[in-house]
């Protein structure tokens, strides 16, 4: 896959990243060494060999449903950059999450 | 005018947040309600290294719904990562299903504009999780996050682009509102956002074979909003058509104040979600055996009730519909109907007194006082005769709320209420009412049937409501026509 300007600007948009011109050579340059290196698994013949997606056999790892209460709310917001007593706070979003 | 040209296309897209008492990959609680960012764990805060396990009835539910909308259920289900960025949700991805949704094909049945049966058909129904909440309207430089609901449960129910009208849209809601209450999996509430619903939809030439540009709604909070929104929609995309302008792919919201749809976001490109496995998650294999389970443990649901209702019990349409309404009216009737074979006299007193008790003092019928088994008694006290229905509802019933523990009877002999069908005291009743009006009796013989009515108030009068009216009737009629 060739990596060029366009495909640096898509994944920074998808990332919600901005780069400079100088940045971009040099994501350019480090993404395609990556790919490559990536790539040479190319190089072998997977014809007739399964896909393998999970790293276990097992299935149906199921939980029963029950509250466990780990953490409290000020473990919860420790991490958070900024934060009030309550909520963790981010710069304004205009509109809710569109996907759920 | 120019509507009749077009012909609107309507799918919608129904997410169901489920009444666990858990999260869907995690044990924090999903009680709605608690202090900010309290029900939250290491899974649903999107710690790095933590591991989400499947909670299983999540698993079940979406059986559940499944089996009641006459899915195909999916023996392995995988799920998968829908990637993109919200601050809402901290993982960068919600743990969602992509091509294995455990639900396939289906349908609901509503009723069209001519009161036919209409199939709306499923696409699909599968599990995925909540994002946190985002509040907007608390400081005016910043967004505010609680991540109580991140992680909470969800079904997305798909349909097929074959609603035709916001009627039928409301009507599809509606039946998909009643299926969760019944099967008790979501409370169904749009107004707090435990069921919200998207709106995709576009207008056509009648009878063309290609969709027009889809635009999606959002935000509506009720279900009577859904159908508004969908009308101001519709109108809107004719009146591009009709005006030559070109209508855009792209979502818009709905405002319930202006009554009209406003554009939220445009989809200049298609959405890249990058889906992938969810490697943390093993398959889950939904065995038919567990299938069949559930299905024999699932409730009687509206379609069964209504069918029952109207051909075994022999009451109307529309008495079936209005006690299918609601789970908790339908419930009630079901133990009425447990305990008495008057179905049809059961219905009435359960629309009638008891309904109009319940809504003139607000109380739900889930608190209602009065057992099943103490109505089936006052109905039985009707049907032998020893007290009228207007007494039984007037009087009995409202002593009897007051005694929800006495027995009907008791409290019919004690308030002095019990009819008097005892022929030698109402013979004196009858003869004293016809002595009262000796010129209305000869009007009556000569032929004013009518008067009967004032007969039969006077001994009503005279035994204080108590004359069983049927006998009562007959005396006095066979009285006046005497000689």
């Amino acid at each position: 896959m060739k990596i060029d300007n366009s495909t640096v600007d898509k994944l920074a948009d998808l990332a919600k990243l901005e780069f400079d011109a100088e940045s971009k050579k040099e994501i350019v340059k480090d993404l395609s060494r990556v790919l490559d290196f990536v790539g040479k698994l190319n190089e072998l013949d997977t014809e007739n060999v399964e896909p393998l997606v999970y790293m276990t056999d097992e299935t149906n790892v199921l939980r029963k449903d029950e509250v466990v209460q780990e953490i409290t709310q000020q473990d919860a917001l420790r991490n958070a950059p900024k934060k009030d007593s309550d909520y963790i706070i981010v710069p304004k979003v205009l509109q809710s999450n569109p996907e759920v | 005018m120019s509507e009749d040209k077009y012909e609107p296309v309507i799918g919608l897209e129904v997410h169901i947040q489920l009444l666990t008492a858990s999260k869907a990959y995690s044990g924090d609680s999903t009680e709605y309600g608690a202090a900010a960012n309290t029900n939250v764990s290491p899974v649903s805060l999107g710690h790095p290294g933590v591991l989400p396990v499947v909670n299983e009835k999540m698993i079940e539910y979406a059986v559940k719904l499944g089996l009641a909308c006459h899915c195909e259920i999916r023996e392995y289900n995988e799920f998968a990562r829908k990637n993109y960025f919200y601050a809402d949700m901290p993982k960068g991805y919600q743990i969602s299903q992509h091509h294995t949704p455990i639900c396939n094909g289906g349908y609901i049945t509503i009723k069209d504009t001519e009161g036919q049966e209409k199939r709306i058909n499923i696409t699909r129904i599968h599990m995925e999780e909540d994002s946190g909440k985002s509040i907007h309207d608390q400081d005016p430089f910043n967004t505010l996050i609680d991540l109580n609901r991140a992680g909470v449960p969800l079904l997305e129910m798909v349909s097929e682009p074959e609603i035709k009208t916001p009627e039928e849209a409301y009507q599809y809601l509606t039946e998909v509102r009643k299926l969760v209450r019944y099967l008790d999996i979501c409370d169904g509430n749009m107004e707090e956002g435990s069921m919200r619903c998207d709106a995709n939809v576009s207008v056509m030439l009648k009878g063309a074979d290609k969709f027009g540009e889809k635009v999606e709604v959002k935000n509506m909070n009720s279900i009577r909003n859904v159908q508004r929104a969908l009308e101001h929609e519709i109108k809107r995309q004719i009146d591009c058509l009709e005006n030559n302008l070109l209508i855009y792919q792209e979502t818009r919201t709905f405002d319930a104040v202006a009554g009209t749809t406003s554009v939220m976001r445009t989809k200049e490109e298609a959405d890249d979600y990058r889906y992938f496995t969810e490697p943390d998650l093993p398959q889950v294999i939904v065995k038919q055996e567990y299938v069949d389970e559930i299905q024999a443990e699932l409730p009687q649901l509206p379609d069964q009730l209504f069918e029952k209702y109207t051909k075994e019990l022999g009451l109307s349409a529309y008495d079936a519909t209005v006690i299918i309404d609601s789970k908790s009216i339908s419930t009630y009737y079901e133990a009425l109907i447990a305990v008495t074979s008057n179905y049809k006299a059961a219905a009435n007193w359960l629309m009638g007194p008891i309904k109009s008790y319940l809504n003139e003092n607000a109380i739900p019928i889930g608190e209602f006082v009065i057992k099943p088994e103490s109505i089936a008694a006052l109905i039985g006290l009707v049907k032998s005769g020893k007290v009228s229905f207007t007494v039984a509802a007037q009087k009995v019933f409202p002593l009897l709320v007051q005694n929800p523990n006495m027995d009907p009877e008791s409290l019919a002999i004690e308030g002095n209420l019990i009819q008097d069908s005892d022929e030698d005291s109402l013979n004196d009743f009858v003869k004293q009412a016809i002595a009262k009006y000796p010129d209305k009796v000869l009007e009556y013989k000569s032929g004013k049937k009518g008067l009967i009515g004032l007969f039969m108030g006077e001994v009503m009068k005279l035994s204080k409501g108590k004359a069983d009216p049927k006998k009562a009737n007959q005396l006095v009629q066979e009285l006046l026509e005497q000689d």
